[in-house]
């Protein structure tokens, strides 16, 4: 077969033409629409998700944009943050996961309507919730469990049923070997579970510093046990099978594995340094902070030796850019979240805007492009229909670059914040040196969103067709 | 079956299950239980009222706290927002009903001010209402949004509606501004948030910390202008103009130019409220600072007011402050005698 020129060519003088995807996988219909479903939710919720970002973003500019509750700054922000959350990452992981387990364990989902339940529940639980917190019903204003417990249960339930049809693919598989992609997706569903539950029951979450002890292992295991092993998980797979070859080490995914479940759990009070919450749980959340490099560098090493010397592979595929993106981010925001843990840093970065970059890094720079990457790598396969490239392309690099415009500036502004605070300058002063910074990060965002706009599109692009010629190319 | 994480499913994800729920028994539940006994409200403190709780539902329900924190770091930097924050000062936030969990009044961000001490910071009803109505009716780099919702327009008020009148453009073209039940109780629950004094005997660590602020603090320039900003701009204005009918300006002020200080000195030290001053009658009430600034800073902010904007009367010394808090102490004294 002749492969074409990765260099450029009179015909494309901008872009390099891009591998097809020629395999095509047999997969079952079921599996195909329930997976589809899936991708489909979580790129209505992602656009809806960061039009609320979006929209926040340029409050911050013209405070007076609006003065209707509904769309208030207060009210929006949690449905922006709970809509990314529950609604486009987590069904997006979910739909790729759905395909992985079964993949590794050699068999067909458990049950397809356990499936189903667990997609419809987990939508519904972001309708209602986005409508009670928009007319300002919430839960305590607690970061990320902001929808209230009968809400939040029907998510919870879902992922419940998620859990027990993973568990049960992994328990019926075909293979001796439980692969280590189905350890850290199942791991992450039965945390998540545990942590949901922690949350919401009453009776040792009390008043003032007791609730706040728990909001600080939440906050942070509700991203950190949650989207980071499940696109881990995932990396664990699309990475060797669209590279077509091992992953590096199958032992040091098995040390991060570890490393994260006892270091990470322990880190969720740094989001309090300095707060009136005992002083040793803070000490305890720092000395794990530092563990932390451990299996960060565990899993990015493992992930970047898969890639040596394969980099015209992944220069010519157009999921894998999004992948090495990702993983290259795992590792600045892990590492930046460390020194962020230190209370020398920690006092000039705290309560700025610097966190709102660090956590616009990992939730979009780390976890969305390794979603995406999966997408692209695995839908493509599955329906036979392929996204115009030229549209891949631009959404890789409006996000790319939109994600680094949005938190540099937030990053720089955020230092002169803290170091305005230090000087002991008038407060407003660490207001107003912001605006620049907050108009770059509304440039940032726009192009992000626009991104997400193509995204959109190219999952219609790939959506499964009954009448497909599985030979015909879809684009030419 | 084998002992074998790589074989064993039951075993693998037992280990995975169990094993976080005994990390987060010992880093989260139990510390959670354990905090909570030794939750006590400070002794200074009195219990939330009925109308201030249900601000404090307002509060949560607009989501201020994305942007407020309530939590004063042991640490220089924080300072200004008053002593360091303890366990004692959020005793009293507890859970609203069986649907809400406790309210997250520590905050994570502060994009606005520290809220811990605003009641004692920015004691006046009128101020507060003005600033939710429209935030930049008195702060006028704010980026807060307005929170219109919370009032109403009236043609003819009734007589004991709480009517706010907001100068120049900010108010509506027809009719007055009411507060409503809900602006009253957010107001009063702001005017509470005041940090009292805590008895229990700090540890350590917070010791070794407190004692490294104040030697910071002592070393720290006073500067009129700064002091002047963080105390007096949301209501007299960073320009000195005050706002219409509601505060008064600091330029031409027959007190501020005034050779004698004694005067504007007692303004500062003790506060004041319902002034006509050049036929004008002010509403707004403005606090006391004499527990809050030492001499020195009083007379840092007394000719900051009177050296700028174009002002330009005598200025004041520490010791002219010291003395009128004396001679006042006497008079009381006597008075009382």
């Amino acid at each position: 077969m002749n492969k074409p020129s990765a260099v450029q060519s009179v015909e494309r003088p901008l872009t390099v033409e891009k591998a097809k995807a020629e395999e095509r996988i047999e997969t079952s219909s079921k599996s195909v629409k329930l997976i589809f479903s899936f991708i489909a939710c979580s790129a209505f919720w992602l656009v809806f998700g960061t039009l609320v970002g979006e929209y926040l973003g340029f409050k911050f500019i013209w405070p007076e944009i609006d003065t209707i509750s509904w769309l208030s700054f207060g009210r929006l922000r949690p449905v922006h943050t709970n809509v990314v959350f529950w609604g486009f990452l987590s069904q997006a992981m979910l739909a790729l996961a759905l395909y992985v387990v079964p993949r590794t364990s050699q068999r067909e989902l458990f049950s397809y309507r356990v499936g189903w339940a667990s997609l419809w529940l987990m939508n519904l639980s972001v309708i209602l919730g986005v409508i009670s917190l928009m007319a300002g019903i919430n839960n305590g204003a607690q970061e990320y469990r902001e929808f209230i417990w009968p809400i939040f249960s029907l998510f919870a339930f879902g992922l419940i049923l998620v859990a027990y049809n993973l568990y049960k693919t992994i328990a019926n598989r075909n293979v001796k070997e439980i692969y280590i992609s189905n350890w850290y997706i199942l791991a992450a569903c039965l945390w998540t579970i545990i942590l949901a539950a922690i949350a919401y029951l009453p009776g040792y979450q009390q008043d003032g510093i007791s609730q706040t002890v728990i909001q600080g292992y939440y906050m942070h295991q509700g991203v950190g046990q949650w989207f980071t092993p499940m696109v881990l998980g995932l990396t664990y797979y699309f990475l060797p099978k669209l590279l077509n070859r091992p992953i590096y080490s199958y032992s040091l995914g098995v040390l991060a594995f570890w490393t994260q479940m006892v270091f990470y759990t322990m880190i969720g009070s740094h989001h309090f340094v300095f707060s009136p919450i005992p002083w040793w749980i803070q000490t305890v959340a720092i000395v794990f902070s530092v563990g932390m490099i451990v299996p960060v560098t565990a899993g990015t090493g493992n992930f970047l030796l898969t890639m040596r010397g394969k980099w015209r592979s992944i220069a010519r595929s157009y999921s894998l850019p999004f992948i090495l993106v990702g993983v290259i981010f795992y590792a600045i925001v892990s590492y930046q979240g460390t020194l962020e843990a230190f209370r020398s840093l920690n006092k000039t970065w705290h309560f700025t805007n610097f966190t709102i970059a660090h956590s616009h890094m990992s939730m979009y720079g780390f976890v969305s492009f390794l979603v995406w990457g999966g997408i692209y790598g695995l839908i493509p396969r599955m329906t036979g229909y392929e996204p115009p490239q030229f549209a891949v392309g631009a959404h890789f690099w409006l996000a790319f670059i939109g994600v680094l415009v949005y938190s540099i500036p937030l990053m720089i502004g955020g230092t002169l914040q803290g170091l305005s605070w230090i000087a002991g300058d008038p407060f407003m002063e660490s207001v107003t040196l912001m605006a620049p910074y907050w108009v770059w990060r509304a440039v940032g965002g726009t192009m992000m969103f626009m991104s997400h706009l193509i995204f959109a599109y190219n999952v219609w692009k790939m959506r499964p067709q009954s009448n497909k010629n599985v030979d015909e190319p879809s684009n030419s | 079956m084998k002992l074998n994480f790589h074989k064993n499913h039951k075993l693998l994800f037992g280990v995975i299950f169990w094993g976080f729920v005994f990390l987060s028994l010992i880093i989260a539940v139990f510390p959670a239980l354990w905090v909570q006994q030794e939750n006590k409200p400070l002794p200074a403190s009195e219990p939330m009222s009925e109308v201030e709780r249900r601000g404090m539902k307002v509060f949560i329900n607009e989501g201020c706290v994305y942007c407020h924190t309530q939590q004063v770091r042991p640490i220089a930097m924080d300072e200004n927002w008053g002593r360091p924050s303890a366990p004692g000062d959020y005793a009293r936030v507890n859970r609203p009903s069986v649907w809400r969990q406790t309210p997250a009044v520590l905050g994570s961000e502060r994009t606005g001010p520290d809220l811990s001490n605003i009641g004692k910071r920015q004691p006046s009803a009128v101020w507060h209402y003005m600033h939710l109505y429209n935030p930049r009716s008195v702060v006028e780099e704010s980026i807060m949004p307005s929170y219109p919702w919370l009032f109403k327009v009236a043609e003819n008020p009734s007589k004991n509606a709480m009517v706010v009148s907001m100068p120049g453009d900010y108010g509506p073209s027809n009719g007055k501004i009411i507060a409503t039940e809900k602006a009253k109780a957010l107001v009063a629950y702001l005017k509470s948030l005041k940090q009292v004094s805590t008895d229990a005997r700090p540890t350590a660590a917070q010791k070794a910390k407190a004692d490294s602020v104040a030697a910071q603090a002592a070393k720290k320039e006073i500067s009129g202008a700064t002091i002047y900003a963080d105390n007096c701009a949301s209501c007299h204005q960073s320009d000195g103009k005050g706002v219409q009918g509601v505060f008064p300006p600091m330029v031409d002020d027959p007190v501020v130019m005034a050779k004698d200080p004694t005067k504007h000195i007692q303004v500062v030290l003790y506060g004041l409220q319902g002034k006509t001053i050049k036929g004008t009658a002010y509403q707004g009430a403005m606090q006391p600072f004499g527990k809050l600034l030492s001499d020195e800073e009083v007379a840092a902010v007394i000719n900051h007011e009177r050296t700028s904007w174009g002002n330009d009367a005598p200025t004041v010394t520490a010791e002219d402050v010291a003395k009128v808090r004396k001679n006042d102490e006497l008079n009381k004294i006597q008075a009382e005698e």
